[in-house]
C-alpha cells in the first residue's frame, strides 16, 4: 500500500537453491499464478543428476528460470534480471549468467563462514564489493520463517522447510501474483499434513506481508497481460503436451494406446503422466528394460492398438534392434526419444539435439523409419498426432525426437477444441479369401494392418525377409533388392507438409533453418535481428525424415543457410547429402539451450561476412 | 467361428518344414498340431510368439497367427500382445539359448508378472542354428566348437531358474514322448497365469544323444522319475523319499511304497519343486518329469485390465476435453 508500482514489458526471474529447497516447487506455483494472468511466459528447470548432492554445494544447485512478458515471447530469456539465491551455492553458480544490474535476493541466515567455505568463497560476497554492480537484497529468510512459525509445534528443521513458501510469497508480492490458487494448491497437496499445511500457508503469507512493510523493497512492479488469441489456456511442459496428445490420438483412432516404457530421464514424465489415464483405456507397462518396452509395444501393435515407447538417447541404442523388426514387419510403432547429453549416459537432466542420425541410421541393413521433431513445449501435443497419422497410415516405426529443453519447459498452450482435432480411424484387415499379408496400398506403399482374431487371415510373419505379397521367407536375391527399395520408397513417400519459410521482405539472402527444441532461441533472435534492421529469414524443420517436398527449393533460394543445433551438424549433414547445399552449422552442445544473444551473433557474423 | 470341429490338418501351413532329419523338432510339432484342436479355440484366436534359433521356426508350420520375432525376445512381444488383447490364446516358442541366455531377462520376469503365455523351452543342451558352440544348459566341460578344451561355465537348470522366478506353473517333458507331451500341454493350457514347460529336445547334429537315458527304451522307464500330482514319485527302479528338507532317490526295495514322497504339485511352498528340480544336478539317471509346480495366482493381463474397468466403472471412461482443460487454465476474450 503506498508503495509505488512500475510497470514492466517483461520479466527473467530463476529461483535457485540447494535441490532440497524445493525450487522446481516454487518456479511451477510462480509459473502458474503468472499464467493465470495472462502473460505469455516461457520457463526453464535446471536440476542435477543427483537426487540430493550434498547440501550447500555447487553439483547440488538447482534451479528454475521463468521468463513473462506483456507481449509473446519464444525463450526462457538469455540473462534473469533476478535471481533468488537461497544459499551461497546458489548465488555462486548462477551470477555469472546474470546481466549487470540485475537484482539478487538472497538468504542471508546461510551466509556462514562454513557455508561459503564450502563453495571456495574466501570473503562474504555480503561484506566485500563483489556485489556491487547489482541491486542485492539481503533476507534473513530462514530465521524470519522460522520465528514466523514459532506458534506451530514444528521442529526448527520442519519450519525451514517452508522457506521457499516465504521466498514464493516475497516475489508474489514484488509482480502482484494471485494467491488464491497457490493456497488452493498447497491445501490439496497438504490436506493429510495440518501442521505442514499451516507451515506452508503462514510462510507464503508472512513474506508476502514482508514484500508489503519492509523499506527493503521500495516497489512492486506489474506486467499487463500479453494480447494473445481468444480461447481457454493452460500452461503446459513438452512432456504432458506429448502425453496429452497419445490419449487424444488415441480417442481420435479408436485405438487402445498401449505404452511400454522403461524409466529414463528425462522421458520418465510421460510414462507418469500417461499412468494417470486408465479411464481412457491406456495401458501403461514398466517393462523390465528397454528392450522389453518396445517390444511389448510392438506386440501390442501387432495385436491393433496404438504400440508407443517412450525413452532417451541410451534406451534407444538399446532398442535399435526392435525397431529393424518393426521396419521388417511393416506395423506402425511410435518411438519417443526424449534426447539428453550424450554420449553413454552423458549429461541425463541436460538437453541436446544429437539423437538424430541415430534416429535415422542406428541400426542394421536400410532400416529407414519416419522422424518427426516438435519445436515448442507446445508443439508435442500436435505432434504426437503426427506421430499416431503417420504410423497407422504408412504402417511404419515412427521416432518423435523431443528433448530435456522442451520436454521440462512449459508455456502458455490454447487448449485446441475436441472437435478439431484430425479423424485417425483406421481400418484393419479383414476377413478374406487367399489373404496376401504384404500386399501393398498402392498410394501408401502400406501393408494390410492384419490383426489376431481376424477370422480367415491368420499368416505368419517375422524378421526374416519378406517375398512381396505373400510375406512368405525369402532369400531370392532380387527380391531382398525390390523390398529394400519398396520400404525405403514408402518411407519416402510420407506425405508431409510443406516447410513454411518466414520472409517478410521477400528479399533475405540469408535463412536460418533449425529443427526440433531450437525453435524458440531462433525465432527470438530473428525477431531481434529485424529490429535491427537485418534482413533475415528463417524456417523450422518438424518433419526430417521425408523431408518436407519443397525444402530443396527453399535451400536454393538462400544463398547462405545458417542451421543452429546442439550437435556437430547432424542435420547439416543430411542437408549437405540430400541437397548438394554446403550449409553453414552454428554448433554448440553445453547441455543448454542457445541463448537469443549466441544466435543473433553468430547471425550477424554471416550477415556481415 | 467355424461349428465343424477342426482337426489337425486345420492347424498344418502350406510351408514345407525344414528341421534337420531327425530333430527332435518334428514330433513336438506334430504333437502341437494334433493338440490344437483339443483346445476348441478356432485358429485365428491362437498365436504363437518365438525369438530366434532352430525352434522359433515353429510357428511357419502352424496355420495359426504367429510371429517369428528377434533373439530372445518373444516373451516381450508376446506380453504386449497378450495384456492388450487378453482374448487371444498365446504361446512362446523358444530353445535354451534364446531364453536362457540372450532372452534370459525377459523370461524371469514374465515368470514373475505371470503373464497368461504358454512359454515351450525346446532344451538341446546346445547351439544348432549357429553350428553348435555350448549353450547355458550345455554341462560343464563340454566339448564345442567355441569350447575346444570343455566349457567352463556352471549351466542354469531351467526348472530351478523358473521356480526361483515365481513362476506359477513349471513342468518338464520329452520331445518323444507324445503322450506325456500332450498331457502336459493340457494341464499348461489348464493353468490360468503363465506356464514354463521345459521339452528335453535332441539335436541329432550338434549334441546327439544328450538325452538317451530319459529317451531310450531300455533305460527310461527307470530314469524317468513319473510326477503325478496325488501319487507317490517313483521311476521303474527308484523312487523318492524325504532327507531333511531335502528329498532322496532310493531304490524301490529298500522302502516300504508309503514312504515315497507323494507328488503335491500344488504345495503352496516352492522349496518342495525346487528339491525336485535339483535331482538332474549331477546328469540324467534320475529324472523327474511331469508337473513340478502348478500353483494359482492372478494372471497379470487379467489384473491389468481389472484395474482399467474398475476405474472406469468408478469414474466413467475419460472424457477428452475434460483431460486437456484440467488443472490451472485461464481464458482470453
Amino acid at each position: 500500500m503506498g508503495k509505488p508500482v512500475i510497470s514492466l514489458d517483461q520479466v527473467v526471474i530463476r529461483f535457485a537453491g540447494d535441490s532440497g529447497d524445493g525450487m522446481q516447487l516454487t518456479g511451477d506455483r510462480f509459473t502458474m499464478d503468472t499464467a493465470s494472468l495472462g502473460n505469455d511466459l516461457s520457463t526453464l528447470p535446471n536440476y542435477p543428476a543427483e537426487i540430493r548432492a550434498p547440501q550447500g554445494t555447487l553439483p547440488g544447485v538447482s534451479s528454475f528460470q521463468l521468463h513473462f512478458a506483456d507481449h509473446l515471447i519464444q525463450t526462457p530469456g538469455d540473462a534473469p534480471d533476478i535471481l533468488v539465491a537461497m544459499n551461497p551455492a546458489a548465488l555462486k553458480a548462477n551470477i555469472r549468467d546474470l546481466r549487470r544490474g540485475a537484482t539478487i535476493i538472497l538468504d542471508s541466515d546461510e551466509f556462514t563462514t562454513r557455508n561459503l567455505t564450502k563453495v571456495g568463497y574466501t570473503t562474504n560476497p555480503l561484506e566485500d564489493d563483489s556485489l556491487d554492480s547489482y541491486k542485492v537484497h539481503a533476507v534473513a529468510l530462514t530465521s524470519l520463517t522460522v520465528a514466523a512459525l514459532s506458534n506451530l509445534s514444528l521442529s526448527r528443521k520442519e519450519a525451514e522447510r517452508s522457506k521457499n513458501m516465504f521466498a514464493l510469497g516475497l516475489l508474489s508480492w514484488m509482480y502482484h501474483r494471485p494467491v488464491e490458487a497457490t493456497e488452493n494448491f498447497l491445501r490439496a497437496k497438504f490436506a493429510k499434513k495440518p501442521e505442514i499445511l499451516a507451515a506452508n500457508l503462514l510462510a507464503y503469507k508472512t513474506g508476502w506481508n514482508y514484500g508489503e512493510t519492509t523499506e527493503d523493497f521500495a516497489v512492486s512492479y506489474e506486467i499487463a497481460p500479453a494480447k494473445m488469441p481468444p480461447g481457454r489456456y493452460r500452461n503446459v511442459s513438452g512432456n504432458v503436451a506429448l502425453a496429452y496428445g497419445l490419449v487424444a490420438a488415441s480417442q481420435q483412432s479408436g485405438l487402445k494406446l498401449f505404452l511400454g516404457s522403461y524409466p529414463i530421464t528425462p522421458a520418465s514424465d510421460i510414462l507418469h503422466e500417461l499412468s494417470k489415464h486408465k479411464k481412457f483405456g491406456v495401458i501403461t507397462f514398466q517393462a523390465e528394460d528397454e528392450i522389453a518396452a518396445i517390444g511389448s509395444a510392438l506386440g501390442a501393435s501387432y495385436g491393433g492398438s496404438l504400440g508407443v515407447t517412450s525413452t532417451s538417447g541410451p534406451g534407444v541404442a538399446l532398442k535399435g534392434e526392435m525397431i529393424g523388426l518393426g521396419v521388417m514387419l511393416e506395423l506402425p510403432l511410435i518411438i519417443i526419444d526424449v534426447q539428453r547429453g550424450g554420449p553413454s549416459t552423458g549429461l541425463p537432466t541436460k538437453t541436446e539435439q544429437a539423437d538424430l542420425l541415430q534416429a535415422m541410421f542406428g541400426r542394421n541393413g536400410e532400416s529407414p523409419v519416419a522422424v518427426i521433431a516438435p519445436s515448442t513445449p507446445k508443439d508435442c501435443f500436435e505432434m504426437a498426432l503426427e506421430a499416431v497419422r503417420i504410423a497407422t497410415t504408412y504402417r511404419v516405426p515412427v521416432f518423435l525426437l523431443s528433448d530435456g529443453y522442451i520436454a521440462n519447459g512449459s508455456e502458455p498452450w490454447r487448449i485446441p477444441e475436441v472437435s478439431s482435432l484430425p479423424d485417425l480411424t483406421v481400418e484393419f484387415a479383414k476377413s478374406q479369401e487367399d489373404f496376401q499379408p504384404y500386399l501393398r496400398d498402392p498410394k501408401t506403399l502400406a501393408r494390410p494392418w492384419a490383426i489376431p482374431g481376424t477370422e480367415g487371415i491368420e499368416h505368419r510373419i517375422g524378421g526374416v525377409e519378406k517375398a512381396d505379397v505373400t510375406g512368405e521367407i525369402s532369400y531370392d536375391p532380387a527380391n531382398h533388392d525390390y523390398m529394400v527399395r519398396t520400404r525405403a520408397a514408402k518411407v519416402a513417400g510420407i506425405k508431409v507438409p510443406d516447410l513454411l519459410v518466414d520472409d517478410p521482405t521477400g528479399d533475405a539472402d540469408v535463412l536460418l533453418l533449425g529443427w526440433g527444441s531450437t525453435y524458440g532461441p531462433i525465432a527470438a533472435a530473428v525477431e531481434q535481428l529485424r529490429g535491427n534492421g537485418e534482413k533475415i529469414a528463417q524456417a523450422h524443420l518438424r518433419y526430417i525424415n521425408p523431408f518436407p517436398k519443397n525444402l530443396g527449393t527453399v535451400l536454393e533460394s538462400y544463398s547462405k543457410v545458417i542451421v543452429p543445433e546442439m550437435n556437430l551438424g547432424q542435420l547439416a549433414m543430411l542437408l549437405r547429402s540430400q541437397f548438394l547445399k554446403d550449409v553453414i552449422g552454428y554448433n554448440m552442445v553445453r547441455g543448454l539451450p542457445f541463448t537469443t544473444a549466441e544466435i543473433v551473433q553468430a547471425t550477424m557474423e554471416v550477415l556481415h561476412d | 467361428m467355424t461349428d465343424v470341429a477342426l482337426t489337425k490338418k486345420d492347424f498344418t501351413s502350406d510351408q514345407e518344414v525344414r528341421w534337420c532329419p531327425g530333430c527332435g523338432d518334428y514330433s513336438i510339432l506334430s504333437t502341437m498340431q494334433s493338440y490344437l484342436p483339443e483346445l476348441g479355440i478356432p485358429r485365428e484366436k491362437i498365436v504363437f510368439i518365438s525369438g530366434i534359433g532352430c525352434s522359433s521356426r515353429f510357428p511357419y508350420y502352424l496355420n495359426t497367427f504367429g510371429m517369428h520375432s528377434i533373439h530372445g525376445r518373444a516373451p516381450t512381444i508376446a506380453s504386449g500382445l497378450a495384456i492388450s488383447r487378453p482374448d487371444l490364446t498365446v504361446f512362446v516358442i523358444t530353445g535354451d539359448g534364446d531364453s536362457l541366455s540372450i532372452g534370459g531377462n525377459h523370461l524371469i520376469h514374465t515368470l514373475r508378472r505371470n503373464v497368461e503365455l504358454k512359454i515351450l523351452l525346446f532344451n538341446n543342451q546346445i547351439y544348432g542354428l549357429t553350428k553348435g558352440q555350448y549353450s547355458p544348459t550345455s554341462e560343464q566341460g563340454k566339448i564345442t566348437k567355441s569350447t575346444p578344451l570343455g566349457s567352463l561355465d556352471t549351466p542354469f537348470n531351467p526348472i530351478s531358474l523358473a521356480l526361483g522366478a515365481e513362476a506359477s506353473f513349471v513342468a518338464r517333458t520329452i520331445d518323444s514322448d507324445r503322450k506325456h507331451l500332450l498331457e502336459t500341454l493340457r494341464a499348461a493350457s489348464a493353468h490360468k497365469g503363465s506356464a514354463l514347460i521345459e521339452i528335453y529336445q535332441n539335436c541329432p547334429i550338434f549334441n546327439d544323444g544328450a538325452f538317451d537315458l530319459v529317451k531310450d527304451n531300455e533305460t527310461k522307464e527307470a530314469a524317468l522319475l513319473q510326477m503325478v500330482h496325488g501319487q507317490p514319485i517313483k521311476s521303474s527302479t527308484h523312487g523318492l523319499v524325504h532327507k531333511g528338507a531335502s528329498l532322496e532317490v532310493v531304490e524301490l526295495g529298500s522302502v516300504v511304497e508309503s514312504d515315497l514322497v507323494v507328488h503335491d504339485a500344488h504345495n503352496p511352498d516352492p522349496a518342495y519343486a525346487f528339491a525336485l528340480s535339483r535331482l538332474t544336478s549331477t546328469g540324467h539317471n534320475h529324472v523327474p518329469v511331469g508337473v513340478f509346480r502348478d500353483v494359482s495366482r492372478p494372471g497379470y493381463s487379467s489384473m491389468v485390465n481389472n484395474q482399467i474397468s474398475e476405474i472406469i466403472g468408478k469414474q466413467g471412461p475419460g472424457d477428452l476435453n475434460s483431460l486437456l482443460t484440467s488443472g490451472d487454465t485461464w481464458v482470453v476474450d
